[in-house]
């Protein structure tokens, strides 16, 4: 369509042409010409969160649970700041946002005006690319041009800032059929000469491995369902980052578990040990590499990644192949189908017997108590209980997230919605907001920690206000978990700061908050709490008080090599035990 | 302490050891946009790279087209991100490597002010002869000189400078050119 209408009507405009169908924000001084024209029209439902921060994050949950980009509107000032958080989130974890902040009046930029920042200096760094718009002309291109750029190629958030005048000028709105950006040309199909030579590589390997990543599941369900494919037609070995879980079935019997400091022991030893590895959609973050000069100093590397810069960045590999990963991975199978080789077959089946008995050391097995609930087992059973039915789940940051990459499994892509990259306590609560929304009618369930869900609480009354049924399922252990772990292995016991002090009642909380509060503190009444909490349908803050002292594992310390694991075999305390033989595999 | 306890305070790896640092001059041709520049600026300074000189300018107005001619030095492994880095901002049209391709004319053009008397004088005017200075501004105690030339011949004309009774220096920083016909 092509009429006049005022700045503000051609942001709404655009997000209805462009598919939007939830807004996440909070009204202010600079925006409010674009509250009016919400108030105009039904087609956008503006969600209204209770921090900045909650928007950002709720959308990031709406996008990775969807597929679809993630969009924000919040004012200038403190609300473009606390947004930033969210927006580093977005651009760490490549999740596809369009964010509008208003801004004072053009006339009025760099006048210090009351509730103005420099908001395009300031989300510089953490997008993917921010625009001031200072001319009507160039706002409808801009709007659009913002969702190509934050969905195409490596997605991540483009920030548009929005001068009040601009809100309130009136121009023609038309949506744009081209962009002029020639610099702006992600390369999705990878070059056929490399392909083919990783394929030859897989051929010849006798002890390979699938090692993959978030950039699987950005790539869309068709990408997981190729990594499916190829991973059956080789009979490889598969392994996933954090970011990754889902694209490839857990339950499958090729499956390794995640890798990384606390991935599985044959994850891990099978990276270290593996003579072709086949990256595909993930980025070699330190997280997973662990010592980057013992770093699977055997194998030959292949990297597919959409992102130029993400190769070679901090482990050389021996083929890249610049390409989106559906593409690449779909020659990948055609190639491997039409090519008459096969693999050696029984070095492969060597390998699997390797693996097999690392499998055998049970890396995730832990002491269970009939007097305290063990946090794994609190997730073991939340995965038991929900695992038939329609599940998303959503993660804070910290031991509890790691227990809930181990213990709860994933079958498909986009079912499981953690903050991998900048790992920011406070993402779950307002995720899940997001997810439940684009999912009504599925079971959401933020797994919390009691210190993470203190950061972002208050988006409890935004579950509240639009009836959304989220399931924040808080493994209440009373420390800042990772924290006290990390102070246990480097710091000599000393617990600095890491004590969860004067915590809220969370039932009384949950009930103040017209939520539903439960508290489950014997592993006997488990099942039944979580029972209870699934058949409600409203929102429900669990508190599950777990085992003070549990700690995470297994772990790859810091400054060590993937076949260094700490193994945390039944009930290990790690005052000096991590030092005993057996604990550590050399 | 065990050997098996970790001997890093930190959970990140430690840094690789040192590979030898190379210096490249990077051409990036970008959109004439406000905010171009801070954003290849910031990409420097939040990554931790090195700028040993930075020019920018409009060069084909009709297009709005800039080129940044950046000089750089780390290892070769920086390098390569620096460039994969850049192309990936969105007005970054193409960055060119103009170390690599071996084929470029880099020039830097200096305006050198000297003040003395004399003797010295009369040097620095025929040593800016002999390095094809010319004189742009002169008083009874002073000239400036604009020089043009490689990097190193103006460090040197500057050097001589210095005890004939240097003042200042203003200096362009390095535009880099590819040699024959075809354009980056």
């Amino acid at each position: 369509m092509t009429r006049e209408m005022t700045g503000a009507e051609m942001v709404i405009q655009a997000m209805a042409d462009q598919g939007v169908k939830h807004l996440f924000g909070y009204p202010g001084g600079a925006v409010l010409p674009i509250y009016d024209a919400i108030f105009a029209q039904t087609e956008v439902k503006h969600i209204l969160v209770r921090h900045e921060q909650g928007a950002v994050h709720a959308a990031e949950g709406y996008a990775r649970s969807t597929g679809k980009v993630g969009c924000v509107l919040v004012t200038s000032g403190p609300g473009a700041t606390n947004a930033v958080t969210g927006l580093t989130d977005a651009l760490c974890d490549s999740i596809p946002l369009v964010c509008i902040t208003g801004q004072v009046p053009t006339h009025l930029i760099g006048n210090d005006a009351f509730q103005e920042c420099d908001t395009v200096g300031i989300t510089r760094p953490c997008t993917k690319h921010n625009y001031l718009v200072k001319r009507i002309e160039d706002l409808p291109r801009i709007l659009h041009e913002a969702f190509h750029i934050a969905s195409s190629g490596r997605p991540g958030p483009v920030v548009i800032d929005i001068p009040k005048d601009i809100q309130f000028a009136k121009g023609i709105y038309s949506k744009p059929k081209e962009f002029p950006h020639t610099g702006y040309k992600p390369k999705l199909k990878g070059d056929i000469e490399a392909i083919k030579a990783a394929i030859e590589l897989m051929t010849h390997a006798k002890r390979p491995l699938f090692y993959t990543g978030g950039g699987v599941i950005n790539s869309g369900k068709h990408a997981s369902a190729l990594l499916g494919e190829l991973v059956k037609l080789t009979g490889f070995p598969i392994t996933s980052t954090l970011m990754g879980l889902g694209a490839f079935p857990a339950a499958d019997p090729q499956w390794m578990g995640m890798l990384g400091m606390h991935g599985t022991l044959e994850a891990n030893m099978a990276m270290h040990d593996c003579d072709v590895m086949v990256c595909i959609g993930a980025r070699f973050d330190d997280r997973i590499t662990g010592r980057i000069d013992a770093f699977s100093p055997g194998s030959k590397k292949i990297h597919v990644d959409i992102d130029a810069s993400s190769i070679n960045k901090n482990v050389k590999v021996d083929i890249p192949i610049v390409g989106d990963c559906a593409h690449v991975l779909e020659d990948m199978v055609r190639l491997w189908r039409t090519q008459a080789k096969q693999p050696d077959k029984k070095a492969l089946g060597d390998w699997w017997k390797q693996i097999g008995k690392w499998r055998d050391r049970k890396s995730l097995a832990y002491r269970n108590s009939n007097e305290v609930i063990k946090p794994q087992y609190a997730i073991q059973r939340l995965y038991e209980a929900t695992k038939d039915k329609d599940v998303y789940i959503t993660t804070e940051v910290g031991q509890h997230q790691m227990w809930a990459a181990q213990f709860f499994h994933f079958q498909e892509p986009n079912r499981w919605m953690t903050s991998g990259g900048l790992g920011t306590m406070g993402y779950g609560l307002p995720a899940s907001v997001g997810v439940q929304l684009a999912h009504p009618k599925s079971l959401v369930i933020d797994i919390a920690g009691e210190a993470s869900v203190q950061m972002t609480m208050q988006e409890l009354s935004t579950a509240v206000q639009y009836r959304l049924p989220i399931k924040i399922f808080i493994l209440n252990n009373g420390y800042m978990g990772m924290v006290r772990q990390w102070q246990e292995l480097l710091h000599g016991n000393r617990y600095s700061e890491s004590y969860s002090e004067a915590l809220p009642d969370f039932v009384k909380l949950a009930e103040a908050m017209h939520a539903v509060g439960i508290r489950c503190e014997k592993p006997g009444d488990l099942d039944h709490a979580i029972k209870e909490m699934i058949d409600i349908d409203r929102p429900v803050l669990f508190d599950c008080v777990v085992d003070q002292k549990e700690n995470c594992f297994p772990m790859i310390p810091s400054g060590k090599a993937h076949n260094e694991m700490i193994l945390g075999d039944s009930g290990v305390n790690l005052d000096g035990a991590i030092t005993e033989e057996g604990k550590m595999l050399v | 302490m065990n050997a098996n306890v970790p001997s890093s305070t930190s959970h990140y790896p430690t840094a690789p050891t040192a590979q030898v640092d190379v210096t490249h001059t990077l051409s990036v041709l970008v959109d004439n946009e406000p905010g171009v520049l801070a954003r290849v600026i910031g990409l420097f300074s939040g990554r931790g790279y090195n700028i040993e000189s930075l020019t920018v300018s409009e060069t084909e107005h009709a297009k709005h087209l800039s080129l940044i001619t950046v000089v750089t030095t780390g290892t070769p492994m920086v390098i390569e991100q620096i460039k994969n880095q850049l192309d990936r901002l969105v007005p970054v049209h193409r960055v060119v490597d103009m170390t690599l391709s071996g084929r470029s004319i880099e020039r830097e053009l200096a305006m050198v002010k000297v003040r003395g008397k004399g003797d010295n004088r009369v040097e620095a005017l025929r040593l800016a002869d002999a390095f094809r200075a010319r004189v742009i501004d002169a008083t009874t105690e002073s000239f400036v000189f604009e020089i043009t030339g490689k990097s190193d011949k103006i460090e040197q004309f500057v050097s001589l400078m210095l005890p004939l009774g240097l003042v200042e220096v203003s200096r362009t920083g390095i535009a880099a050119i590819a040699r024959g016909p075809d354009g980056m």
